[in-house]
């Protein structure tokens, strides 16, 4: 399909990198193998929590086929202080400890050493022959344990953040952080109803099928280039040489096509290892995760732990909200920012005049833990949703009435004091509620669950450089990895800002050398950020060929129009001439080059949010429940590509899907993950699922010129939430606890909720 | 036993004949990856639960991470890049393009090919019967709708 | 994956000669579906795969001439799933030959390789036993025919010699007036490991009381097992109701289930029950007597 150039934005039109994917010629990570690659394979620790006392490489050094064995001992010497970026901020030491264990090994799968060797068999059977002496230490696995007084200490040196002053005990807390308003006591006082519930929800891995993957080439002059699959080239880059302490331009990031990251692939994670074994060797080497690695060591989302105590009066208002949200960090202090996301955009959406709410990061011993998709928001609006619908139930009120009469106004302030951008979303309430997919009496044996979600995005920067062709074609590249169809609806954006259609812009994604910085493909930032960079980009193209068209006018180029291909002289039409004149004036002719580069940054702040509904039936003598009906309203500000946007609604509601009804980390006592497979970690088939009906809401977000808002992680949000409202409305039991997997729905209905098993 | 057991193993893939010089161990997955450089199929799980390794053997689709490549002597292996002919589409390859059929794209060649051996055996599906045959399948990018879709589709043109 | 030999003979006679000569050194390699991650994981560890695909034996598919039906150790299960004679008189194999993983592993994986793995979740065992199946088996002592039922030993363990092999399944042809129904519970709709299976065979005398019942239950006991209290509380009996309940509840008396990824002991006890009656019921319904 070719788009006029007027309509580039808004046509459903296929990935303009489609034809590589179909035909299987799209080149990933785990795709590239240059001339002469060592396969690299790591040794991992079989404890969840132990004192390493030894480890002997000498046997795996001498097998025939290995060139060399890493371990912590082959990196250098680091600042103890220096942090490194991505979507969170961590301590480089912390980060380097996960991704290669020292003293101790802190969960099931810390990496120990690296093996490279000609051919991924003989690294495998290399790491059998590498000896580690373990002192096993006591473990802990869960929240609740892992905030107990005596429980054992992962990190002695670690201090509550947020607490200075109040305590000096080595803790498991990492951060405290706490939001309130108004007066909760009197709160209370006003209440008709008070209810109060803890929620559970387990840990999710991202899913995505392509494991982690990467190949390191050092060249002579010591120039390190990775090629890897990575959600943020810049970011992975500034990692890695804080972590091998080497200087940015000594460091080279070639980002592959990506198979999927929803925020897991935002760290580095292989790159290390295999880095240390190409110095080592000076060979390049290439490293593929296995699915099992996948699930024990790259970082799932946080299992979390939550309590809500709430009163509202006989409207609906809530009157006084409280609320505590433990997030699981894993082994590194990190998921501070998805606690603080919870607290800020979590609770927003509603007016709560009088609440005090505390989110603590908590240390355990499992993988660090890392975002996906909307981080935090799934588990705290688990626990925040679920209330609301308590509410509507304890007062016999429309639970979307409930939240229309609780509903944040646009402009008012939001947890955190700071106004709320403009979300519509009392209208859009008002819209779903007159849809089918909620006024249809809900079929014999069916329940229904209504939940929100809302998000605060637009952060960071973005760069983009636009090329003009001889022969009136563009060459754009951006620095945001493209990993839903970044090259597709930039080449729209391009293509309608520059007045040309989709085919005229060829549209890339530039390593860390061929493009300006650009952050992360987090955060739902890239239509909107990296748009505006586009937008600004093509801009500036179009101001430098009006200065070229001014030349041959012997005019000013504030005089020169542009439209339908050409630039006018505003005050005398016949001077005109047209892009495809002016542009090999331009390129081989001498007029001079014409490279357009935008950058966005500090753009303002928009939400997008989203409702969403889901009917299921539930076997009450297996505890089966099924998704009937699944209706997704979202709020895609203006939808760039329509297609795509619904593809990312009806994925992440996928994912809360799955998440909700299967998916779930099984730990042992000890801390050993029993699940690391697709078999057992249960992610939802196509027969698991029907078609998801997405709809558009709400309208442009007026922050912006482009009026876009994100997508990619709201819709993740309301399915915890949707799904566990209706198996409780379906069941007559309220159930509190993700997963709601069969044998948990049996005993929940079997026992009472939170059942005994 | 190491590397000493390597062995000739002749097969036809996508209608050329190969020759192969490979140990027992090596998967029919890593013997196309690597020894042929057929990057299409994808390695998500190597345990058969995943499907993006999916190429079809003797007309019918398996997973080629639980397949040996020294079974495949004499047998017609077809991969994604076989599907159809230089940088012509086959019309469910169209199909996934046309419909949103794919994001990251990486589960995308194991779809198409259990697309073509479902339209072989069914060619007017219906969703039920496209969401069993396609299970064996993960994405998790599109939540499946844009992919029975795109299946409909593929039919319903390969139909007329 | 560490390494191994591999060999393909063309005939029973040099299969059974390559069994005896490795013996407990070698494993069949049927579908691969089991033994090729089982061996990357390091669960077994055989020094030679023998596959059986290339063994005309092993690949039978027809009558036995007395109305029952052979069908090889390594032939495909998507043609057992696909094959109309064995949809409309066997139906419980036809349903387990079309649960086992999905379509790939179909195109794959065989009655050999879920026999022969002897894992107690197989869903095509339940259905061979429950209709009366034996398998034939060659050795180097020279070939036997066993029921299905007795040749597990264990999770992962036939009661076979490691220098046997199983050559062919027979199923002998049904009773009038009978039937055979499979049900398995997993938590998605697809692409899972049983947490209970139950399989029954059903036969009517003329007054439509149960003549004769088998039920054999997966994924409860270390071996798949036969639920005799239920089969005895309904057979010379009128199913109705309360009885295919009845049965479900003395089915549990078989099940010595584990706890697991998969499900706890507890709730795969319970689920004896439910599948136990379900499958009654629904084996009843296709003999057309509705009890529910
Ligand atoms: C993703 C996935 C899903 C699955 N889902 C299911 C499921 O739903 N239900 C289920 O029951 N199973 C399931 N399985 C397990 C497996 O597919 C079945 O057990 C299958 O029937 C094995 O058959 P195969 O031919 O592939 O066996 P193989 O892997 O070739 O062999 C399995 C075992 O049997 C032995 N064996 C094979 N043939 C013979 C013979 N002739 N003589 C002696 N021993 C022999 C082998 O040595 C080996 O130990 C699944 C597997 C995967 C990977
Ligand atoms: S890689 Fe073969 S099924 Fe996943
Ligand atoms: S498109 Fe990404 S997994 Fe299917």
């Amino acid at each position: 399909m070719v788009a006029t150039p007027e309509k580039a934005i808004g046509q459903p039109i296929a990935r303009v990198d489609a034809v590589e994917r179909v035909k299987g010629r799209a080149v990933y990570a785990p795709d590239l193998t240059l001339p002469g690659t060592l396969h690299c394979k790591i040794l991992r620790s079989p404890h969840a929590h132990a004192r390493i006392k030894s480890i002997d490489t000498s046997a795996a050094e001498e097998y025939p086929g290995v060139k060399a064995v890493v371990t912590h001992k082959d990196l250098p010497a680091l600042d103890s202080d220096e942090q490194v970026g991505g979507e969170v901020t961590l301590d480089a030491v912390y980060l380097r400890q996960f991704l290669m264990a020292s003293d101790r090994v802190l969960f099931h799968g810390h990496p120990v050493a690296a093996v490279a060797a000609t051919s991924p068999h003989i690294a495998e059977e290399a790491l059998d022959l590498i000896k580690v002496d373990y002192e096993p230490l006591p473990a802990v696995v869960g929240i609740e344990d892992a905030i107990k007084d005596d429980a054992p200490i992962i990190h002695e040196e670690v201090r509550t953040r947020g607490l200075e002053g109040r305590s000096d005990k080595p803790t498991n807390i990492s951060v405290h952080m706490e939001l309130a308003r108004g007066d909760v006591a009197k709160g209370y006082e006003e209440a008709d109803v008070v209810l109060e519930g803890e929620y559970r929800i387990g840990m999710v891995h991202q899913g995505y099928i392509e494991p982690q993957a990467c190949t390191v080439d050092v060249d002579a002059t010591g120039h390190i280039t990775i090629y890897t699959t990575t959600q943020a080239s810049f970011a992975n880059k500034s990692q890695n040489a804080a972590l091998l302490q080497v200087p940015l331009n000594k460091v080279t990031v070639v980002p592959l096509e990506i198979g999927g990251g929803f925020g897991g692939k935002g760290f580095t994670v292989p790159e290390l290892p295999t880095a240390l074994l190409a110095l080592k060797t000076g060979a390049p080497v290439k490293t593929v995760l296995s699915r099992d690695e996948v699930f024990r060591a790259t970082g799932p989302a946080p299992d979390a732990y939550c309590w809500i105590k709430a009163g509202a009066n006989k409207k609906g208002e809530v009157t006084a909200f409280e609320a505590r949200f433990y997030l699981d960090a894993g082994c590194l202090p990190g998921s501070a920012l998805y606690v603080n996301n919870i607290l800020v955009a979590g609770l927003s959406p509603y007016k709560l005049p009088n609440f005090q709410a505390d989110g603590y990061d908590v240390l355990t011993n499992k993988s660090r833990s890392q975002a996906y998709r909307a981080p935090g928001l799934p588990e705290g609006a688990f626990a925040i949703e679920t209330m609301m619908d308590e509410l509507a139930e304890a007062l016999d009120m429309d639970p979307i009435d409930l939240r229309i009469a609780n509903i944040t106004d646009d402009g008012a302030p939001m947890s955190d004091g700071m106004a709320l951008p403009v979300t519509r979303f009392k209208e859009i309430l008002e819209t779903v509620k007159k849809h089918d997919s909620w006024t249809s009496p809900v079929p014999e044996g069916r329940g229904r669950g209504v939940a929100i979600g809302m998000r605060r995005e637009g952060s960071g920067t973005s760069t983009a450089t636009i090329q003009l062709n001889a022969d009136a074609t563009f060459s754009l590249i951006v620095g945001s990895v493209d990993l839903t169809g970044t090259r597709t609806s930039m080449a729209q954006i391009a293509a309608e800002e520059l007045g040309v259609t989709v085919d005229e812009v060829r549209s890339t994604v530039g390593d860390t050398d061929s493009v300006g910085y650009s952050d992360g493909s987090w955060g739902s930032r890239i239509t909107y950020v990296t748009g505006m960079a586009v937008k600004n980009a093509s801009e500036d193209v179009i101001r430098q060929l009006k200065e070229r068209a001014a030349e041959g006018f012997q005019a000013s180029a504030e005089d020169v129009e542009y439209a339908d291909r050409t630039f006018t002289l505003r005050d005398n039409p016949e001077q005109s001439i047209t892009l495809a004149e002016l542009a090999p004036k331009c390129v081989g002719m001498g007029l001079g080059a014409v490279i357009g580069t935008g950058i966005a940054a500090g753009v303002r702040p928009v939400t997008s949010t989203g409702v969403q509904i889901c009917e299921v039936e539930v076997d009450e003598s297996t505890g089966r429940a099924t998704i009937a009906r699944y209706t997704a309203f979202q709020d895609p500000g203006r939808a760039i590509n329509p297609m795509a946007v619904e593809g990312q609604v009806q994925g992440a509601v996928a994912q809360g899907v799955g998440w909700a009804l299967w998916e779930n980390y099984e730990w042992g006592e000890d801390g050993i993950l029993k699940n690391a497979n697709f078999l057992d970690y249960r992610m939802p088939t196509a027969l698991d699922l029907p078609m998801i009906e997405t709809i558009f809401v709400g309208g442009p977000a007026p922050e912006n010129p482009l009026g876009v808002r994100g997508v990619g992680e709201v819709p993740i949000i309301p399915p915890l939430p949707a799904v566990g409202n209706a198996v409780s409305r379906t069941t007559g039991i309220r159930h509190r606890e993700i997963p709601l997997n069969p044998e948990n729905v049996f005993w929940a209905t079997h026992n009472g909720a939170n059942g005994a098993k | 036993m190491t590397t000493t057991n390597r062995r000739i193993v002749q097969f036809t893939v996508n209608g050329n004949s190969v020759e192969v010089a490979i140990t027992p161990r090596q998967t029919l997955l890593e013997v196309v990856r690597d020894e042929l450089g057929l990057t299409g199929a994808k390695e998500g799980c190597s345990n058969g639960n995943c499907g993006s390794c999916t190429i079809e053997v003797d007309g019918v689709t398996i997973n080629s991470c639980c397949a040996l490549g020294v079974e495949m002597d004499g047998r017609e292996v077809n991969t994604i890049e076989g599907l159809a002919p230089g940088n012509d589409l086959h019309p469910i390859q169209k199909a996934y393009m046309n419909n949103g059929g794919f994001q990251c794209g990486i589960c995308t060649p194991g779809f198409i090919l259990s697309t073509d051996h479902l339209l072989k055996m069914i060619p007017n599906p219906t969703e039920e019967e496209i969401r069993l045959h396609l299970a064996g399948n993960l994405c998790r990018c599109t939540g499946y709708d844009k992919i029975v879709r795109s299946v409909q589709a593929a039919a319903e043109d390969m139909n007329s | 994956m560490r390494n191994f030999d591999y060999v393909a003979p063309t005939s029973l006679t040099e299969a059974v000669q390559a069994f005896g000569q490795a013996g407990d050194k070698a494993r069949a390699l049927a579908g691969g579906t089991d033994i090729i991650d089982q061996i990357r994981i390091g669960r077994r560890t055989p020094e030679l795969l023998i596959d059986t695909k290339r063994v005309p034996e092993m690949m039978v598919f027809e009558g036995d001439g007395a109305g029952g039906l052979r069908i090889g150790a390594a032939l495909p299960l998507y043609r057992v799933r696909d094959d109309a004679n064995v949809q409309a008189t066997y139906p419980a194999l036809a349903t387990a030959s079309g649960l086992v993983g999905a379509v790939q592993i179909q195109n794959r994986a065989t009655l050999g390789g879920n026999v022969g793995n002897a894992a107690p979740s197989g869903d095509t065992i339940p259905p061979l036993v429950v209709l009366g199946s034996t398998v034939v088996i060659a050795g180097p002592r020279g070939t036997r025919e066993e029921p299905v039922e007795n040749i597990f030993a264990g999770p992962g363990q036939m009661t076979i010699a490691p220098d046997e092999c199983l050559v062919e399944f027979r199923v002998p042809a049904p009773k009038a007036n009978s039937s055979s129904y499979y049900v398995r519970f997993i938590p998605r709709a697809e692409m899972d490991i049983a947490v209970v299976g139950v399989g029954v065979s059903l036969t009517l005398n003329g007054g439509g009381q149960i003549e004769d019942v088998n039920i054999s239950l997966a994924s409860v006991a270390p071996t798949p097992v036969r639920a005799t209290d239920a089969e005895n509380v309904l057979r010379g009996e009128t199913l109705t109701a309360a009885l295919a309940r009845e049965a479900g509840e003395q089915a549990e008396h078989h099940a010595s289930p584990i706890s697991d990824v998969r499900g706890s002991a507890d709730y795969r006890r319970e689920l004896t029950k439910v599948l136990t009656r379900r499958a009654v019921a629904a084996c009843a319904a296709q003999l057309g007597v509705n009890v529910t």
